[in-house]
């Protein structure tokens, strides 16, 4: 009975092990510059679970097959050993501290600081259950938006005060559109409840919360069309309220963000068919 | 093997350590004598006075975390932008001078018991509790004054904490007042010898209220000077 | 002269029968009542489970019996998402509170650590009553919630276990399932909290004060240093849970702005502009995710803690060899109830909370890492040099064992800020806190039952069939779980009622189509367990006194406890817990109660040098 426990125990592990260093099912390649430092702390800490996974059911096992009690005689007779413990105590929080803190230099880079001078801003509005993307257009600079002027039967969705010469030339759409290779800053809102950003490929998730205008920064690197996902139940809907990052390159973000509304709706939608999704 | 036995592995003699206890203050607060057994042949089937002193701090460890994480909630809240401020209505300052009124004469009649003079902790249990009932009179009479300034329960956060710490104090306070009538009537009871119960009655009653007295002095601070 | 006052005098047994089996003052009744609730519970939690994976397995199927038994919530016997959604919330909520936080402290604390200790009932009779009854009518109210959840296409709220705000806070008109469910929902939990205070209250008075003669604190098995810690950390988080509720349910009720901020618009309404939507200013939704987390990380604590416990205790006694290093077990049960009122901000670390808190909270987080993994060397050193002998309770130990280590090992993963960001809201979060709670959690109960049934009812379960529950359980779990740490990498979201909708998840079809099939099997199996329960309370075989050879005090007495658990004759202790194979005695087993001065063996805290 023990040694198949035992087997039992090693089957589940090498299984468990198999299925994640196959990555058959894995992360989408990444399309962000903080990924391949988040990729690796990933790697290090999957190796660091992997290892102290596999010993510890390994382990396990062999005391199970090993220590039955069809031999004879009694026990060994111990109560623990203070040296061990102390040593096993130490190793451990180092390895578990060490992992923290060298986890924290990226966290650092894309959430302890401002984002850089220049980065292209997007305001970001959700709600139940769509995605509103708010361009400052041609002069850079945000219209005025107020929730009282909010009628999503208008289709104001943002609540853009038409009367300020600045809304003039922004756009307000479903997707978003980003120039790539170069720092986007996106400033989060909700009109309603909680709902939370996330494209997978770009290693990246925020939250949207009602009363907060969060602001956000990431840099895309690679040019296509990504799918948007809402990672925070919101909702009946939850589980379609979903849009489209389109990371383009500078110039032809250039062109589309230049545009006033009536003609943005129209080009995205054109952009949105011309680029497919990545194929895994 | 037989060499590692000593005889204070076994039977714990009275007034001895029965092997390596804890090192600290036992339960009854007697000492490091690791078992808290006091001897003799009864083991410990009854709580002692002390025992229920520190139920009673056990009880109020989980009513004082409610207060603070309340009270965190309106330290936050008092950041937002359109936390407005308020002016404290006269009638808090009244109720918390009764309450703490209240609280010597509580402490007065705990001490008179322990003198032995029941009659007179009898008179002056009862004068707290009409201290109490007035000072839950003040309270009302504060809202009174709350509405009359246009601020009710719902609408901002400030007013509703007003309204929200009064209230749940309160209703904690009411608490308190069954626990002294209760007292009073044990008091009332009480014929010379005076029965251990009444004594700890008084005693743990007498934690519970001055620490709401102590809960409603912060809160009455922490609605007056934080913003 | 004056006498010290009786908390728990010498009362005669009860004679009706409400007195003895409804309304008992018996901690061993009360004991029972608690698992036989908890077994209710799980029953319900694990139906909703089925139906949630066949609905993400098989979406837009037609379930002809779902289309009779709930026109509104599965029209033509299809699951809409708002019934799938509230099956995600009821079973989360009935799972982790009358499940999770019932049986492995109510249950088998309450039945077991005054006897443990040589007490003759909890401090407080009376009140132990009124923690099971209260507790209960949360159970009856949360219940309720399914069938008055203010719509018809729910069997509840919707919310998820963790109601967030402004969701939970904002009523019908954020949407279906917000209506009169949610208000119950809240009202359930409160009334939960305080069985639950009433209850920690209880243990903790009992076990400082009622030890009997010889019982110092490190004399105590195991499981009543878990089952202490866990009613410390009951007492220091269910007010801040009961707090938060009660502002969560003003803002639903009295137009209070806790959790509401101003300026929103919701389907189609501006905030203060219709009655169905008052004005709301200055509220913070975030706040109610730290009030909720500092109870609710704590709460996970509770949940598992209790099974540590049982753990340490059965592996010692099929081991037959001492706990290694008790001393370290207890500090580091004590380092977990600790450490775990730090860290609920991992939770929250892309919740718009300060990012500089986010760094602090992930260390702290990895930190409670060691304790955890101090236990499960532990554990191993138990079973080093061991002889052991594998009942069914010893497999669901050595099970927890293992299912502790697969489970939690993936926290080193999720409390890293940096490496949530893609990973948050994912089901590698489902498969973590499921093989930590939903799994070694129960396997600590299943242990639990099998090595304390025979001393409660005086018949063994059945061997044969908890090996079989056994072994089918443990693939099972591997099985269901292990491949949603996968399915979090790619991407899947949790709370999703279909995954039609994205072609990022359509490669995850086949794992989800396995995990539902191994669910399937898994939860079939568990009516094995059902049936082995109620089928060895008459026919198991009949069990004396001590039928483990075990060491501590509930088997010095007999089988079953009589009402005062020792007929008069409180046990002294002379000894260590876990005196198993001592060199030179007569058994492998020295009992707790051993008085001969003559039998060797220690008092099970001093560490021996090999």
């Amino acid at each position: 009975m023990g040694r198949v426990l035992a087997v039992l125990i090693w089957i589940v592990t090498l299984a468990s092990v198999i299925l994640f260093v196959s990555k058959k099912w894995w992360f989408p390649p990444a399309i962000s510059a903080h990924a391949p430092a988040l990729d690796r702390q990933f790697l290090i800490t999957i190796l660091v679970v992997g290892v102290a996974f596999t010993a510890a059911e390994v382990g396990l096992g062999w005391m199970v097959w090993k220590y039955r009690d069809t031999v004879s005689g009694r026990a060994t007779y111990t109560h623990g050993s203070n040296r061990l413990e102390v040593v096993w105590t130490v190793v451990t929080a180092v390895v578990f501290i060490a992992l923290a803190v060298m986890g924290q230099s990226v966290w650092a880079q894309l959430r302890l600081h401002d984002a850089p001078a220049g980065a292209f801003q997007v305001e970001v509005v959700a709600q139940q259950f769509q995605w509103n993307f708010h361009y400052a257009g041609k002069d850079n600079v945000f219209g005025r938006t107020d929730p009282a002027l909010i009628d999503d039967s208008a289709l104001n969705f943002v609540g853009l005060d038409e009367s300020d010469p600045s809304a003039k030339d922004d756009a307000v759409t479903a997707a978003l559109a980003i120039p790539v290779n170069r720092p986007v800053e996106l400033r989060l809102r909700s009109k309603d409840v909680i709902h939370s950003f996330w494209v997978p490929p770009l290693r990246f998730k925020q939250d949207l919360v009602p009363g907060m205008e969060i602001k956000v920064h990431f840099t895309a690197t690679q040019v296509g069309k990504y799918e948007l996902a809402c990672a925070e139940l919101c909702g009946q809907l939850h589980f379609k309220m979903k849009s489209y990052m389109l990371v383009l390159p500078e110039d032809e973000h250039r062109a589309l963000t230049a545009l006033p509304q009536a003609q943005f709706q129209a080009r995205m939608q054109e952009l949105l068919n011309k680029y497919q999704l990545p194929q895994y | 093997m037989a060499t590692r036995l000593t005889s204070t592995k076994t039977v714990p003699k009275k007034g001895t350590r029965a092997g390596k206890g804890p090192g600290f203050p036992g339960p009854n607060g007697k000492g490091p004598k690791g078992n808290g057994w006091k001897g003799g042949d009864e083991p410990q089937r009854r709580l002692s006075a002390s025992a229920y002193r520190i139920t009673m701090w056990v009880v109020l460890a989980a009513i004082l975390m409610m207060f603070a994480a309340l009270s965190s909630v309106y330290i936050i809240l008092a950041g937002g932008e359109q936390w407005q401020p308020i002016k404290m209505p006269r009638m808090f300052f009244l109720s918390s001078a009764v309450i703490l009124t209240s609280s010597l004469s509580l402490e007065h009649a705990k001490r008179s018991l322990k003198l032995g003079r029941q009659r007179s902790s009898y008179y002056w249990t009862g004068t707290t509790l009409l201290l109490g009932v007035m000072f839950l009179i003040c309270q009302l009479l504060g809202w009174r004054e709350l509405r009359a300034q246009g601020l009710y329960f719902s609408g901002q956060p400030h007013s509703s904490f007003f309204y929200f710490f009064t209230g749940v104090h309160g209703i904690h306070l009411v608490g308190g007042i069954v626990a002294l009538v209760y007292l009073l009537s044990r008091l009332r009871r009480a014929l010379a010898p005076l029965s251990a119960k009444t004594e700890i009655t008084a005693q743990v009653v007498s934690i519970y209220w001055h620490t709401m007295d102590a809960v409603w002095l912060w809160l009455f601070l922490l609605l007056m000077l934080w913003k | 002269m004056s006498e010290t006052h009786d908390a728990v005098h010498r009362h005669e047994p009860p004679k009706s029968f409400i007195r003895k089996y409804i309304f008992s003052l018996d901690h061993k009744v009360i004991g029972i009542q608690y698992i036989l609730l908890a077994l209710a519970a799980v029953l319900v939690g694990m139906i909703m489970s089925l139906l949630m994976r066949l609905n993400l397995s098989w979406p837009g199927t037609n379930w002809p019996i779902l289309g009779t038994l709930f026109p509104g919530g599965a029209p033509n016997g299809v699951m809409n998402p708002e019934f799938y959604l509230s099956l995600v919330t009821m079973h989360g909520t009935i799972m982790v509170f009358f499940v999770l936080t019932t049986a492995p402290q109510g249950g088998f604390g309450n039945y077991f650590l005054p006897i443990q200790i040589g007490a003759e009932d909890m401090a407080f009779p009376f009140l132990n009553m009124m923690s099971f009854w209260i507790t209960f009518v949360g159970f009856i109210v949360i219940l309720a919630a399914i069938f008055f959840s203010g719509a018809p296409s729910t069997v509840g709220p919707i919310g998820g276990w963790t109601g967030y705000a402004p969701l939970s806070a904002l009523g019908q008109i954020a949407g279906p399932g917000q209506g009169m469910g949610m208000n119950l929902w809240i009202i359930s939990i409160a009334i939960f909290c305080v069985g639950s205070l009433l209850g920690a209250l209880n243990f903790i008075t009992t076990l400082l004060n009622m030890r009997t003669r010889g019982m110092s604190l490190m004399r105590m098995p195991l499981t009543c240093w878990a089952w202490f810690t866990t009613a410390v950390l009951a007492l220091l988080s269910f007010p801040v849970l009961l707090g938060g509720g009660i502002l969560l349910l003003l803002d639903r009720l009295a137009g209070t702005s806790f959790f509401i901020p101003g300026g929103l618009y919701v389907s189609g309404v501006l905030s203060g502009t219709n009655p169905n939507f008052p004005l709301h200013t200055g509220g913070s939704p975030i706040l109610w995710q730290h009030l909720f987390w500092f109870f609710g990380h704590p709460e996970v604590y509770i949940a598992i803690l209790p099974g540590m416990g049982a753990t340490s205790h059965i592996l010692a006694t099929f081991a037959r060899k001492p706990v290694f290093g008790y001393r370290a077990m207890v500090f580091a049960i004590f380092a977990i109830g600790l450490l775990g009122f730090f860290v609920w901000g991992h939770h929250m670390f892309i919740s718009g909370m300060s990012p500089y808190s986010a760094v602090a909270f992930s260390i702290l987080t990895l930190s409670i890492g060691v304790p955890s993994a101090v236990k499960t060397f532990n554990w191993i050193g138990t079973l080093w040099g061991a002889r052991i002998r594998f009942t069914s309770a010893m497999l669901f130990a050595i099970g927890f064992v293992s299912l502790f280590v697969a489970g939690g090992i993936s926290g080193l993963i999720l409390g890293q800020s940096s490496l949530d960001l893609p990973v948050h809201d994912t089901y590698i979060v489902l498969g973590h806190f499921h093989l930590v709670m939903g799994v070694a959690s129960i396997f600590g109960m299943f242990a639990a039952t099998y090595f304390w049934f025979p001393k409660m009812l005086g018949r063994f379960m059945n061997e044969r069939l908890g090996q079989i529950h056994f072994w089918i359980t443990f693939l099972g779990v591997y099985a269901i779980f292990i491949p949603m740490h996968v399915m979090g990498l790619v991407g899947m979201p949790r709370r999703y009622s279909q995954f039609t909708e994205y072609e990022f998840l359509k490669s995850l079809h086949p794992l989800v189509i396995f995990v539902s099939v191994a669910a399937i099997i898994t939860i079939a199996t568990q009516f094995i367990f059902y049936f082995n329960l109620i089928w060895s309370i008459f026919k198991g075989k009949k069990a004396g006194d001590n039928p483990w050879e075990a060491t501590t005090l509930e088997w010095s007495t007999a089988t079953p406890p009589p009402h005062d658990n020792f007929a008069g004759i409180i046990p002294t202790v002379y000894r260590g817990p876990y005196e198993f194979a001592v060199p030179g005695a007569p058994n492998d087993f020295v009992m707790q109660t051993e008085a001969d001065a003559e039998v060797p063996g220690g008092n099970g805290h001093e560490a021996h040098k090999h």
